[in-house]
């Protein structure tokens, strides 16, 4: 491998104007969690505080005949058990589901479904009476795939789900939730005026998150009613508001108080044991925690699907794409809701097509319900359409980069979903693999060349934001997006570079749900556009407010006062100069102190595309790949914190990469996992990685004070395809299956 | 997990006292890197009501060598000692192999040779590089001590002839003369923290570029570790060469009787034993080629 003069992280950035933006300061919480000091929900204690298990079904398929609870409620320490027969009365059949999914009532769905809870005086009686607990099933075959679940003959979920084909209920019961489809121009004519054609099938496994800490919840129900929940979640709000919804609560009487978070990755949006632990405390009085173990974390929370995917897309000579189409099934798991609308908005979205066609399938099947995992459905979509793409180039003769950049989507084009784009970075992303030292440097013996590109869309929604200002210049900053990869920083920074005071005089707080505006999750790449935003905005009220005080103090008209870099002075007589700091002393005897607040819902969400270039070599006598050299670019708008972007972008690869070679739900024929443990279940290490290279390109977003766009998922969509690409490289094998394992590379023979 | 009595012995004797009186419910501990996390999961094949923690005693941290009686390895001696060791290092190289391999720096710290065999897992890391170096294990129990070849150790996964009143002493290692070289190496699909998919361990001696010995065995493809008789033999008399080397490893992928798991499938691992063995005979050969 040649290690090129060049630096490992570059920062093409387009403004750099800014005084806080964009440098690199170390974050606010950084001591609490190099200590061990930061609470996370699994440290969380209180006075008479009683543990929780649960109980969870053997069988990926079956009726549930009874369950018996009494012999366990006798057994000495135990406290309390609760059954589905706890919740309050359903009102539809999808309120049933939400339901069944935190304890099953009538049939279990997955190996590892939650039947009844425990709460006990200690872990140990707890798991004692899981032993005591009788539940007679009846097991029904288990269906675990796309192909199986759409069969004729499957065995069916849920007798009441009937499939909605384009928006219209069809009343045919069947596993098939949804068929959507999106059509763009006319992919026959798209296809008649194609000179090559290349046409695919792609399968990939279920995978999982992988977040280090386990899921984890404490409950207190007041005597008055009120019920309290610390746990670890990406939106405490979200938590609060199903909490709310299960228990049949008004939305006032949930508190939610998110502990620190050891990773989700989309996977704890959802939640699973947070309602157990509060129908526990309910019956007990006392606080109830539970933690799932990493087994449960495994079998019984959100991962992310296995799916089915058909790619044909058509070019002419010229290299001009003329026709896309995509056939997606993806496995929701045991309830509706897998993530392929997702997948139809980015699977052909790089690309200026004229002719299009999508068809997205929602599929139950015998595996726990899917939570999001970082770009949802998007790099299964692009493990078929960029090795496509890629495979085009080659029957055309043309560079792979080139092929894209020919095709590439622009501000303007009209995505094959319907939207229309507004200012993008693709062609920039693509331009910058090409340019990369990386990209130029000739290829190590024996090694093999892969690229690609992933688009995400990002979101929005609401986030809230307060400001109160201390009397030594200080400033104390709440608001509500629990905190994964250091945006309590990203955040802060947006006020400081508004007030003009460094980030150090910011104390950023992650808030509890009765001290803040509604803010929706941590998830979508939204926190740093959205609740930095809403820092963004209430600091400017701040501002606002000091230039008001400021010409109250003077005794002039705020209209000719501005305030710059911490300083507040006049725009016309420079005698009239005063620091932040100097005002924020005398507030309190000039009217009062000084807060502001915002709550906002952006619209302008800029999506992001990142691409890859990976070197890898493959043992041609065991097939183990070896990953010798990653780049990482990512349009990203602007990097508030280019430290944490890189963050993002190296752990989007490294995940990425984790599912392209090994990551797998190894099922047994029974329907339950095998290799629910991080031994068998084989995250890469720190040693089966090369340092991941990242060149974060700035195109600003307009939608975004500062052109944020949000950088969290869009990285974790190129690995799985430009490892495809580099295996064939380097073998002359198409892989068409992930995970790429050294038995299943063995398998497969050279095109 | 329940509650665990905890005794800590400072002599053999002693230790076999306290297993014998427990009656079948008490278990050795060496660095328990394998029985604290079975205890802690519930295993049901460990069951122990007592752990007898056996670092305290002299003989089971013996470390020693001489050209007459060989290299003897306590069975409690963690593998960090093994390969910080001057005598392992000059005439027992090869067993640093399993030594470095066996988790991270930290497990070294306290993970035993002696733990890797008694606990019998078919992908010990450790056993088929000590059946290849023809070690001979040291038992004591109530009627005295035996001493059985460690290729017979094992019975079925996680089964060992080593009775429930007995102790694994330690375990010898008959010197080797010039001419001699070894090697153990495992398949994974990653660098780390992984459990062998197929491991192989080799040992020749060559003289006047013929083997004059040989050994092979094999990890993770039976329910215990194999010693490949045949494959060991097949080279006897043979000049060092290509052909023989690869009709060994195909001897020796003949001898496996792999499962098909989430570790891989039997074919896969029948083909691993192919290539790994040649490896191991290749890197064995050239070690006993740079000794002589
Ligand atoms: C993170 C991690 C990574 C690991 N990686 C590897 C690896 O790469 N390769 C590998 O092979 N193993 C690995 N292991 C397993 C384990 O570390 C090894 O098997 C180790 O050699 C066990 O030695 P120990 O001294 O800790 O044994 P212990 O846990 O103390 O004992 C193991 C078993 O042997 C019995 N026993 C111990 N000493 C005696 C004795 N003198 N007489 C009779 N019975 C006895 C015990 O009762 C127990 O049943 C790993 C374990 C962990 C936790």
């Amino acid at each position: 491998m040649t290690t090129a003069d060049y630096e490992r992280n570059m920062v093409l950035a387009t403004d750099t104007d800014y005084k806080v933006i964009g440098t690199r300061p170390v974050r606010h919480d950084g001591a609490d969690k190099v200590t061990g000091r930061a609470i996370y929900g699994a440290d969380f204690d209180a006075a008479g505080l009683l543990h929780g298990k649960i109980l969870r079904s053997p069988h990926a398929h079956a009726k549930i005949i009874s369950i018996d609870t009494s012999k366990a409620e006798k057994l000495d320490g135990v406290k309390a058990v609760v059954t589905s027969k706890d919740f309050p009365q359903s009102e539809s059949r999808k309120d049933q589901w939400l339901k069944d999914n935190i304890l099953a009532s009538d049939k279990a769905l997955y190996a590892g479904q939650a039947i009844a809870g425990v709460a006990a005086s200690n872990p140990h009686v707890a798991e004692s009476a899981l032993g005591l607990i009788e539940v007679e099933y009846e097991v029904l075959p288990p269906v675990l795939t796309t192909q199986e679940a759409m069969a004729s003959n499957a065995s069916i979920l849920h007798d009441s789900l009937t499939t909605e084909e384009l928006g219209e209920d069809t009343g045919v019961v069947s596993n098939v939730a949804s068929h959507s489809q999106h059509v763009k121009g006319d992919i026959s004519k798209g296809f008649e005026d194609a000179d090559v054609i290349i046409e695919r099938e792609y399968n990939t496994k279920t995978v999982h998150q992988g977040y280090i800490e386990p899921h984890n919840a404490t409950a207190l129900w007041s005597p008055d009613g009120r019920l309290h929940v610390w746990c670890s979640t990406q939106g405490s709000f979200v938590v609060r508001d199903s909490l709310a919804e299960l228990l049949d609560l008004p939305v006032s009487m949930v508190r939610v108080t998110p502990t620190e978070i050891g990773g989700g990755f989309g996977g704890k949006i959802p939640i699973y044991v947070e309602p157990v632990a509060a129908l526990l405390s309910r019956k007990t009085g006392a606080p109830v925690k539970i933690v799932m173990s990493r087994r449960e974390t495994f079998e019984a929370s959100g991962p992310t699907p296995g799916s089915q995917i058909k790619i044909k897309i058509g070019a002419k000579h010229d290299g001009t794409l003329t026709a896309a189409y995509a056939w997606m099934a993806m496995e929701a798991g045991a309830y509706p809701g897998s993530p392929v609308g997702a997948a139809v908005q980015c699977v052909f979205s790089t690309y200026d097509v004229e002719n299009s066609t999508i068809d997205g399938f929602d599929v139950v099947v015998n595996k726990p319900k899917t939570a999001a995992y970082r770009a949802p459905g998007a790099p299964n979509a692009a493990f078929g359409a960029e090795q496509a793409i890629n495979e085009l180039a080659e029957k055309l003769g043309m560079d792979p980069i080139e092929l894209r950049l020919k095709n590439v989507a622009k501000e303007g084009t009209r995505r094959p979903d319907g939207p229309v784009f507004g200012k993008i970075g693709a062609k920039e992303v693509l331009e910058a693999m090409r340019d990369h030292p990386h990209y130029q440097s000739d290829k190590a013996e024996g090694t093999g060349r892969g690229v690609s590109i992933g688009f995400w869309f990002n979101i929005g929604f609401d986030s809230a934001c307060n400001i109160a200002v201390n009397k030594d210049g200080s400033v104390n900053l709440t608001e509500g997006s629990t905190d994964i990869g250091g945006s309590r920083t990203s955040i802060a920074m947006h006020a400081a570079e508004v007030l003009g005071i460094p980030v150090e005089d910011v104390r950023p707080s992650v808030v509890d749900t009765d001290t803040i505006g509604f803010t929706a999750v941590t998830g979508g790449s939204r926190t740093t556009f959205a609740t930095g935003w809403a820092a963004y905005e209430a600091a400017q009220d701040v501002k606002k407010q000091c230039i008001e005080r400021a010409a109250k103090i003077w005794d002039v008209d705020a209209n000719g006062l501005q305030m710059e870099d911490g300083v507040i002075s006049s725009k016309s007589d420079s005698e009239l100069r005063m620091t932040f700091k100097e005002l924020a002393e005398q507030l309190s005897d000039t009217g009062g102190g000084i807060s502001g607040s915002a709550s906002v819902n952006p619209s302008g969400v800029g999506g992001s595309f990142a691409g890859n270039i990976a070197d890898v070599s493959v043992d041609p006598e065991t097939g183990k790949t070896t990953v010798e050299r990653f780049t990482c670019v990512q349009d990203v708008g602007k990097a508030i914190h280019p430290s944490y972007v890189e963050g993002q972008m190296q752990g989007g690869s490294v995940q990425g990469i984790g599912w392209a070679l090994n990551e797998e739900y190894f099922m047994n024929d029974e329907g339950t996992m095998t290799n629910s443990s991080l031994l068998d279940y084989r995250m890469p290490t720190s040693l089966d990685l090369p340092m991941i290279d990242t060149v974060i390109v700035e195109v600003a977003n307009p939608g975004h004070p500062f052109g944020v766009r949000g950088v969290g998922e869009a990285n974790i969509v190129p690995p799985t395809p430009t490892i495809a690409n580099a295996i064939y490289d380097a073998t002359g094998k198409r892989m068409t299956q992930l995970p790429m394992s050294p038995g299943a590379i063995l398998s497969v023979s050279p095109e | 997990m329940k509650w665990i009595d905890f005794e800590k012995p400072k002599t053999v004797e002693d230790a076999v006292k306290l297993l014998s009186d427990s009656g079948g419910n008490a278990r050795p501990m060496a660095g328990g890197t394998d029985l604290i996390v079975q205890l802690r999961v519930g295993d049901p094949r460990v069951n122990a009501d007592v752990v007898v923690d056996i670092k305290s005693i002299p003989e089971l941290n013996e470390l020693s060598y001489s050209s007459s009686k060989g290299l003897t390895i306590g069975a409690a001696v963690e593998c960090y000692k093994i390969y910080g060791d001057a005598n392992v290092n000059s005439h027992f190289s090869a067993l640093n192999d399993s030594a470095t391999l066996i988790g991270g720096t930290q497990i070294q710290g306290r993970a035993s040779f002696g733990g890797n065999l008694c606990n019998a897992a078919p992908s010990g890391d450790s056993i088929p590089n000590m059946i290849a170096h023809g070690a001979v294990a040291t038992i004591a129990g109530p009627s005295g001590t035996r001493e059985v070849p460690v290729e017979d150790i094992c019975t079925g996964p996680r089964q060992t002839l080593i009775g429930d009143d007995e102790l694994l002493v330690s375990i010898n290692f008959p010197s080797n003369g010039s001419g001699f070289g070894a090697n153990y190496i495992r398949f994974i699909p990653r660098n780390e923290m992984d459990i062998a998919v197929a491991g192989v361990g080799a040992s020749v001696t060559i003289e006047d570029g013929k083997f004059t010995s040989a050994k092979v065995s094999l990890a993770s493809v039976a329910p215990t570790p194999l010693l490949v008789k045949e494959a060991g033999e097949s080279l006897v008399g043979e000049t060092v060469s290509e052909e023989a080397i690869q009709n060994a490893a195909n001897l020796a992928k003949a001898a496996a009787k792999p499962i098909s798991d989430m570790r891989g499938t039997a074919d896969y691992r029948k083909h691993l034993c192919d290539v790994l063995t040649r490896r191991a005979l290749n890197t064995a050969v050239e070690r006993a080629q740079g000794a002589s």
